[in-house]
Order: C-alpha cells, then sequence, then structure tokens
C-alpha cells in the first residue's frame, strides 16, 4: 500500500520536526507557570488548551516529543550495536556458539523492558537514561534474533562459498557480504522497534520509571493528567493521541518499506 | 536424550541463570536495608544486630544459595515493610494478576481470531482494508492510555463499571467486574497484533495445494478456511500468543496502577518505593519465570498442534 507508505512517513516527519522546532520555539515557555490559566480548555491562544499549571499543551508535547524519540531512538542503537554483531556471529559460526548466543538471547527475552526497568531502578533509581537502557536491552535479542534468522540463508549462497574459497574470513564475508544483504530488513525492524520504544517509554513514564520532573514527556504528562481527566479531558486525550499518531506513523512506514524493499512478501502478505 | 528431557533441563537452568541475574542486580543496590528499616538515628550496633538478623552479614553465594533454597520450599523470608511472609504477600497478588491477565487473553482471542478470519476471507476487499486499518490504530495504542479512556466513558459517564479499586475474591461478581476495563485495556492492543498475524498465516495457507484440493472436492472458501486452513495457521499465531502472555502479565504491571489493582505489578512498585528489597527480589522472580514457563508450554504446544515437530 503506497498510500500507507507516504502516511507513515508524513506522520513520522511531522513527530520529527515537532521535536526539532521545540529546541528554538514552542508558542509558549513550558517553563512558564500560570495558575490563572490552568485547565483551559483549547482556545485561539492555546490550541490544545492548558494544564494543571496553566502551561500551554502544544508547547508541552512539542518538548515531549523529543524525549519520546530520543529515548526510543538510542534504545534502537543499544539494539542494534549489540544484537546485530551478536546475530551474525551466531549465524557465521553455528555450534555451540550459535547455541549460547540464542540461549542467551531467549533469557533476556523473558525480562519484559518494564522488568529491565524496575531491576535498574531499584538499583539506580529512576530517570531517562534507565528507560533508555531497559527498552535497548529488550531490543537486543531482537535484533539478535532477525539478524541470524535472514544471515543464515545467505551463508549458502555460492557468492558466500566464492569468497570463503578466496580465503576471506568469516568476520570479513558478515561484514562485507552478509550485511548489505540484511540491512535493509534491520532498517524495517528498526523502524517497529523504535515505535515500540514509543510505547515502552511512555509507559515507563507513565508509572515514574522513566524520565524524571521537570523533563517533559508524553508518559509522564499522561500520569498528571490521570488525575484531572474527568475536570479536564484534553489534558489526557492530546499527549494520548501524540503517541498514537507517532507509532502509527512509524508503524506504517515500516510496512511500507518493507513492502517496496522485498516485493516478495508484499506478494505474499498484501 | 529424549527431547522432552532435554527441554525440561533447559528450562531448569534458564530459571536458575535468570534468579541469579534478579539476585546479582537487586544485590548492587546502594544503600544498606538494615539501615533503611531502623532509620538514620539508630546506633550503629542495632544495625549490625539487624543486619546479621536479615543473614546480610553473609557472603553472597550463601545468601543466594538461601534464597533460592527458599523459593523451593516455599519460603521467601519477611517483608520487611509490611512484617508479614513474602510469599504470602506474592499469592495474594498473584490471585489478582493472573486472572486479570487470563481475562485479557481471552478477550483478545475472542476478538482476534473472528477478526483476523474475516480479513483473510475478505482478502483485499474493504472489510479487509477496515479491519486492518483497525488493527493499526489498536497497535498503536498505550493500553494504560486506553484504560484511561475507558474509565472516562464506562466509569465516570455512563457509570456501568468501577473506575478502580478490587473488592476481592469474596465478592466474585464486583471483582470480576472490577477487572473488566483493565482486561479490556489490556487486550486491545494485543487482539491487534493477533488479527494481523492469524489473517498473514491464514492468508499464507489458503495458498497451499491442498486448500485448492478441499475447494476442488466441493467447500465453500469459508468452509476451506475453517476446517483446513486454520488448523494450519495456528503456530505463528500460538508464538505470538505465547509471547503475548508475557506481555500481558507486563502490561498488567502498569495496568494495575491505572486502576488501583492489587496486583503483582503494584506490589513490586510499592516494595520499590520502600526499599523492600526482599519483595522485589522474589515477585520480579515470580514474573520472570512465568514468562519462561509460558515459552516452554509454547514450545510443548507446537509438537501437540504440528505433529511434525513431535521429536525435535
Amino acid at each position: 500500500m503506497r498510500a500507507g507508505l507516504i502516511l507513515g512517513a508524513v506522520l513520522t516527519a511531522l513527530a520529527i520536526a515537532a521535536a526539532l522546532l521545540s529546541f528554538v520555539w514552542t508558542p509558549f515557555d513550558v517553563t512558564g507557570v500560570s495558575i490563572a490559566d490552568k485547565l483551559r480548555p483549547p482556545s485561539a491562544a492555546h490550541p490544545f488548551g492548558t494544564d494543571h499549571f496553566g502551561r500551554d499543551i502544544l508547547s508541552m508535547v512539542m518538548v515531549g516529543a523529543r524525549t519520546s524519540l530520543a529515548v526510543a531512538l538510542l534504545a534502537v542503537g543499544i539494539g542494534m550495536g549489540a544484537g546485530v554483531p551478536l546475530g551474525l556471529l551466531a549465524a557465521a559460526r553455528g555450534g555451540w556458539v550459535d547455541e549460547v548466543v540464542m540461549r542467551g538471547n531467549d533469557l533476556v527475552f523473558a525480562f519484559p523492558s518494564l522488568v529491565i526497568a524496575i531491576l535498574i531502578t531499584a538499583a539506580f533509581g529512576p530517570s531517562a537514561v534507565n528507560a533508555i537502557l531497559a527498552i535497548g536491552i529488550f531490543n537486543i535479542p531482537v535484533f539478535a534474533r532477525v539478524t541470524r534468522a535472514v544471515a543464515l540463508p545467505i551463508w549458502t549462497l555460492d557468492y558466500v562459498r566464492a569468497a570463503q574459497v578466496a580465503g576471506k574470513g568469516r568476520a570479513r564475508i558478515s561484514a562485507e557480504h552478509i550485511l548489505p544483504n540484511i540491512a535493509s530488513l534491520l532498517i524495517v525492524q528498526g523502524t517497529i522497534q523504535f515505535s515500540l520504544g514509543i510505547l515502552a517509554e511512555a509507559g515507563l513514564s507513565y508509572v515514574g520509571l522513566g524520565a524524571q520532573p521537570p523533563t517533559p514527556s508524553w508518559g509522564r504528562m499522561l500520569a498528571e493528567a490521570q488525575t484531572m481527566v474527568t475536570l479536564a479531558p484534553h489534558v489526557a486525550i492530546v499527549p494520548g493521541v501524540a503517541i498514537v499518531l507517532t507509532v502509527l506513523g512509524l508503524n506504517l512506514l515500516g510496512d511500507g518499506l518493507r513492502d517496496a524493499l522485498d516485493p516478495r512478501l508484499k506478494a505474499r502478505l498484501a | 536424550m529424549r527431547p522432552l528431557i532435554r527441554r525440561l533441563i533447559s528450562l531448569a537452568v534458564s530459571l536458575l541463570v535468570a534468579s541469579a541475574v534478579i539476585f546479582a542486580v537487586v544485590d548492587l543496590v546502594p544503600g544498606d536495608p538494615a539501615s533503611f528499616v531502623l532509620g538514620t538515628g539508630a546506633r550503629p550496633d542495632t544495625v549490625a544486630a539487624l543486619r546479621e538478623q536479615m543473614g546480610l552479614d553473609l557472603p553472597w553465594p550463601v545468601r543466594y544459595a538461601r534464597w533460592l533454597g527458599g523459593v523451593v520450599t516455599g519460603d521467601l523470608g519477611t517483608s520487611l515493610a509490611y512484617k508479614t511472609p513474602v510469599a504470602d504477600m506474592i499469592a495474594d497478588r498473584v490471585l489478582v494478576s493472573l486472572p486479570l491477565a487470563l481475562m485479557a487473553l481471552v478477550l483478545a482471542v475472542a476478538v482476534a481470531f473472528p477478526a483476523g478470519m474475516y480479513a483473510a476471507s475478505r482478502r483485499g476487499r474493504a472489510g479487509d482494508v477496515a479491519v486492518m486499518g483497525g488493527t493499526q490504530l489498536g497497535i498503536a495504542l498505550p493500553n494504560f492510555w486506553f484504560a484511561m479512556l475507558l474509565v472516562l466513558v464506562f466509569a465516570v459517564r455512563l457509570r456501568w463499571l468501577p473506575a478502580g479499586g478490587f473488592p476481592g475474591w469474596g465478592h466474585p461478581l464486583a471483582a470480576l467486574k472490577a477487572l473488566m476495563l483493565p482486561a479490556i485495556a489490556l487486550a486491545l492492543p494485543q487482539a491487534a497484533i493477533l488479527a494481523r498475524v492469524l489473517r498473514s498465516a491464514l492468508i499464507e495457507t489458503l495458498e497451499q495445494d491442498y486448500i485448492r484440493s478441499a475447494r476442488a472436492k466441493g467447500l465453500s472458501r469459508g468452509q476451506a478456511l475453517r476446517r483446513h486452513a486454520l488448523r494450519n495457521a495456528l503456530i505463528p499465531v500460538l508464538t505470538i500468543l505465547g509471547m503475548q502472555f508475557s506481555f500481558l502479565l507486563a502490561g498488567a504491571i502498569i495496568i494495575e496502577n491505572v486502576f488501583y489493582l492489587p496486583g503483582l505489578g503494584r506490589l513490586i512498585f510499592q516494595a520499590i518505593s520502600q526499599r523492600d528489597l526482599v519483595v522485589v527480589q522474589s515477585a520480579v522472580l515470580v514474573l520472570v519465570a512465568a514468562v519462561i514457563l509460558v515459552t516452554f508450554l509454547v514450545d510443548l504446544a507446537y509438537a501437540a498442534v504440528d505433529p511434525r515437530l513431535r521429536g525435535r
């Protein structure tokens, strides 16, 4: 579906643009507290209304986008940085190396990111860095698994055999022949993990294990909105819609990229 | 070695390593639980005495072995904050979290199967596009936010269901009502994922030769789908279902906070804020062990669904 790809790209670009723009400009100062203006419904001055401190919600959502996107992106970086080499190693060596890597993966996979976050928080206290680590660690086995699964069949192909005969080592073959062949799939998986990371970050900040005050984040805005949701529903609705649109955009982008990069999959699944 | 025995050994190893990881992390926690319990004004010899009583003066291998022995015998020690046995506290909380996760799983399956089968049978047509669009939205929905919206509509505006709290299983009907909204909030995003997986798996099997044969011998599309394709599409669905159960258990941690449910997740949060690490350690282990156990059971279920996988 071409339309999905375009819609996904537009939504994703919008979220990134809002986050980047917030560094130089927001409609209002997010640190500006004005109790007289608290919990105002959407108006011309405040298109998304104000929160319980009278802060402009549009500005908060823009600044919050930074936290969500940065945490999710860094977590994907951790997952890829550790997971892809592990997956390549498992595929290249096979045997007991493969077994150890995959069993290790299963073990990490048994710790949902929320549980990892809880453990890290128990040890070091809550922070946005914890959220990055927790989601990143959870991403490692995901990337290792995907990498191994798509790298394994490539090892049986003729040109890889030829490279082996030519005397290239396994590490070099992995880097020069396997990785370029699986890069597109890794990008697709990266997009999916990026969107899952945004959901996870929101959940972690919501329960107080992620970004700490005064850093605005979508999850924390929702946590603060919970007690006021009956008085001023817009306080809870706006950040939630921001999350949904961003995650939706990334998912559509990932699906669209997959179809565009791998026509065989499209023929089978579309 | 018999396959089942090999799997059981690997299960035991996984559980053991997981317990070691949890113990190590919780052991890393800075600060002395004994001084935390007694407060800053405590005399050093009082702290030392409590440390000895709590077994904190022992070397870590001994403490780990003691904890592990306790896990096996069901004696998980005493909560520092509540002075009650940790095992009892966890058992109480599991009685909320487990039914919640199961209800959510049943709901997710009940929604996902009809939706996925309908979409697969209408492939490429308006019904398919509508269902798939809906699932995209469902996947993007943070479950705790969806929970807040549910409360707003069904508890605050319509007053059909409670907004939070749990009356206990002494009032079965009220208890089920209290778990209804949390279960829906947990189930919907998972149902969306499940419906998509089921649809893809069904579409793939529908292209197989035996479906063509079934159609040739006179079965309608729907009959071929229900009698032949569904069973063969179950493998990927089972995989996702197993993974989802662990997501549901973990997701329940957050949802319990939205609805003030006295489940395992809330227990872990309270225990962390009170530095009640004896509780954190064992509660997290229960959660992780549940995930490992479910994965193990899903592996066994493969063999039941697909005879080709037996003996592997």
